[in-house]
């Protein structure tokens, strides 16, 4: 059996005062790719927004072992040293900071966390350049404010232009392949297979099956109104496309 | 009790004194100085005289500062000062210490012919009718804060750029504060750009000490006649303890240049204000400001734009971060006069508030008395992105880290506007210190001066 990486159990999350996570429990082992599908609004983002450690979300009840870390506890920046890394839905333009000011920020404060000394502004930037080649990332953009006005299809390669220099055992992919067009979203699944090894894990939010065709994923879960209402192998993936989500609704006891 | 009060006693004892050790270009000013601090009713402007709460500069006046009217000479040592001969920026440095110029050799050795850097008073005998034609002329002398500055001045700065020259390198002012004793800096600065002349002037505002109080009041003239073009930067690194009232007056004639960048990266309480009067068709005046407020730190920017021609475009950006209790407060007037035609005139004020304590004041103004401008003005006060903050932590960036990022990432535009060759990065890096708090700013500056704030015998 291969190593635990993640476990979460019973989490119960809210924003607001409104809850939104119900009690998920999810194990993760070293080497999966996990795909988590379900209807608009169910809670797919809040989890990957918890276990990032977003500051709008408070986790109410239950826990989350990251190889043998306590993951609440931590603060972002620490979940991120210990190997978390979050593709956003929806990427934040920050104008005025450039990608390179940005990464090697990011680089040399997990060197720090491990107490590695900070790259000299030459490996940092040949790290930059072998990583670009892996989602195929302009060197113009490379130079720019971090996504500031990159298109839909530049922002997703950059998360993963992003994902290969920070070199995460948990990769969460928050509807990765909105807003990219079929060119775009081969390129972008063709780095994430790039960096898949038997050691580190996927958690792969999707609305659509067509991303599983480029990202196999050894599980699939269906979220519904903030728990894990069934898993299945990727065959699942292929019946929600068909049948969408009713007949799941029925099989709870929930159909209209 | 009205502090103007006290400054006029101290005049009236002195009178003969001051009078006597000044020329009589300086001394003309006194007179109708005189007349308006004398009338009925005369006083600095205080908290509540200007609409809205800005800075009280009575208050500013109030404390019982040494006045050096009689020119004693206070010791310096050049050599000290050296620390602001910022690497990477290659200027022609001169030391204004109080009111007394002070230049070094390089800037005598290699001033270009035509171009003048020299004291008021000095200038006030070698060149009287140049001084005469601008001294006092523009800036408002009605106004009580300048009429003080007229009748306590004896001296400051002239800069002067014969017409047609080209003065290429930048001319550095490092205005400095040394003494032991609470002390009030009375200057004058005349910047007199002929026809066709270009010149750019860095003012650097350094305190030497952080333990006594000082107030640096001074006036700014400058005169940009037609075809000319002058870029002054003016940074102010002082004190906690400095307070500063600084009022820049400026005209400009037809078809010239002129960009102002104020900069507040360290202070006390200080008020500037900026009165630009354009006044010859087709000109071009670029006003940027920028504030950096920490702990009870207060700054007030004030803009007074005036389009009294044809053909001209105006543009201001002022951006402040606050954070700690300190405060800002910006009001900007744009006035496009009747008659002045197809003028373009923007005004912009951002500003960022990185604590619960900190607070911003701001009134952006226009009056168009004619129908033929492309106007704007606006003015927006937020917080640090939280979304930004969070996607940086996401990648490792500790929260204290990314705030500090952002706040310099919001100076960018007003840093990278700058023109003065290589001020820009060392703005940039000037920046980033005094946001990560790194206030000793000399400290790892490569030119390896003394910090001087630590030396007590000067």
């Amino acid at each position: 059996m291969s190593e635990q990486l993640l476990k979460v159990n019973n989490l119960h999350a809210s924003i607001d005062g409104k809850e939104i996570l119900k009690g998920i429990n999810l194990t993760i082992n070293r080497g999966e790719v996990h795909a988590i599908m379900g209807p608009n609004g169910s809670g797919k983002s809040t989890l990957s927004s918890v276990l990032a450690g977003d500051p709008r979300f408070t986790v109410t009840e239950g826990s989350v072992d990251f190889h043998g870390m306590d993951l609440l506890s931590l603060n972002p920046e620490d979940r991120s040293h210990e190997g978390l890394f979050l593709s956003f839905q929806y990427p934040v333009e920050i104008p005025g900071v450039s990608m390179v000011n940005f990464m090697r920020a990011a680089v040399n404060a997990k060197r720090k966390y491990f107490n590695q000394p900070a790259l000299t502004a030459g490996e940092f930037l040949k790290m930059m350049r072998v990583k670009r080649e892996v989602v195929e990332l302009d060197n113009k953009l490379a130079s720019r404010s971090v996504n500031e006005g990159f298109s839909g299809g530049e922002k997703k390669r950059n998360e993963i232009f992003q994902m290969a220099v920070l070199e995460p055992c948990l990769s969460i992919l928050d509807e990765t392949d909105s807003g990219l067009d079929i060119d775009a979203l081969r390129v972008v699944a063709g780095g994430v297979n790039k960096l898949k090894t038997p050691e580190n894990s996927a958690i792969v939010i999707t609305h659509y099956q067509r991303l599983l065709d480029y990202i196999k994923p050894d599980f699939v879960h269906v979220l519904y109104k903030g728990r894990i209402v069934k898993t299945g192998g990727p065959e699942l993936a292929l019946e929600l496309e068909e049948r969408g989500y009713d007949w799941i609704k029925q099989e709870i006891g929930e159909g209209e | 009790m009205n502090p103007l009060k006290q400054y006029l006693d101290l005049y009236r004892e002195n009178r003969e004194t001051i009078e006597q050790s000044s020329t009589p270009v300086l001394n003309a000013l006194r007179t109708n100085a005189l007349t308006v601090l004398e009338k009925e009713g005369s006083r600095l402007p205080g908290k509540c005289d200007e609409g809205y709460e800005k800075t009280a500069v009575d208050e500013m006046f109030a404390p019982d500062y040494g006045v050096n009217i009689n020119g004693v000479k206070l010791p310096v040592d050049p050599s000290l000062t050296f620390k602001c001969d910022v690497p990477s920026v290659s200027t022609l440095l001169a030391l204004v210490v109080g009111d007394t110029f002070i230049p070094t050799r390089t800037l005598l050795n290699n001033l270009p012919a035509g171009v003048t850097v020299t004291s008021l008073a000095d200038a006030s005998r070698t060149m009287p009718e140049t001084v005469e034609k601008f001294l006092g002329k523009i800036a408002n002398e009605d106004e009580a804060g300048v009429a003080l500055n007229s009748l306590l001045v004896r001296d400051g700065l002239m800069v002067h750029v014969a017409e047609g020259v080209k003065a290429e390198k930048p001319i550095q002012i490092v205005n400095i504060f040394n003494t032991p004793v609470p002390t009030m800096a009375v200057r004058r600065v005349l910047v007199v750009a002929e026809e066709n002349s270009s010149v750019k002037l860095l003012f650097c505002d350094h305190t030497q000490r952080d333990d006594t109080d000082y107030l640096d009041s001074q006036v700014i003239e400058v005169a940009v006649e037609a075809g000319a073009e002058v870029d002054i930067c003016d940074i102010e690194e002082s004190s906690p303890r400095t307070h500063r009232f600084s009022q820049l007056f400026t005209k400009q004639g037809n078809d010239s240049k002129l960009k102002v960048t104020g900069v507040t990266l360290v202070n006390g309480e200080t008020r500037n204000n900026f009165t630009v009067k354009v006044e010859g068709n087709g000109c071009d005046t670029r006003l940027d400001g920028m504030a950096i407020g920490k702990a009870s730190q207060s700054i007030d920017n004030r803009t007074y734009l005036l389009h009294a021609s044809d053909h001209c475009s105006s543009n201001q950006l002022f951006k402040y971060v606050l954070d700690d209790s300190s405060r800002g407060a910006f009001e900007g007037l744009i006035e496009v006069a009747k008659g002045a035609r197809f003028n373009e005139a923007y005004q912009s004020n951002r500003n960022i508030l990185a604590s619960k304590a900190a607070r911003m004041h701001t009134k952006p103004q226009l009056l168009i008395y004619n129908d033929d401008v492309k106007c704007s003005h606006g003015a927006t006060t937020g917080q640090l992105d939280e979304r930004a903050i969070f996607y940086m932590q996401q990648r490792g960036i500790p929260q204290n880290e990314a705030r500090t990022m952002l706040m310099q990432a919001f100076m960018v535009d007003i840093i990278e506007k700058v023109s003065i060759e290589g001020l820009s990065d060392r703005l940039r890096h000037l920046v980033e210190r005094r946001f990560r708090g790194e206030d000793a700013l000399c400290g790892d500056c490569s030119a390896s001066c003394t910090p001087v704030t630590k030396k007590d015998n000067l």
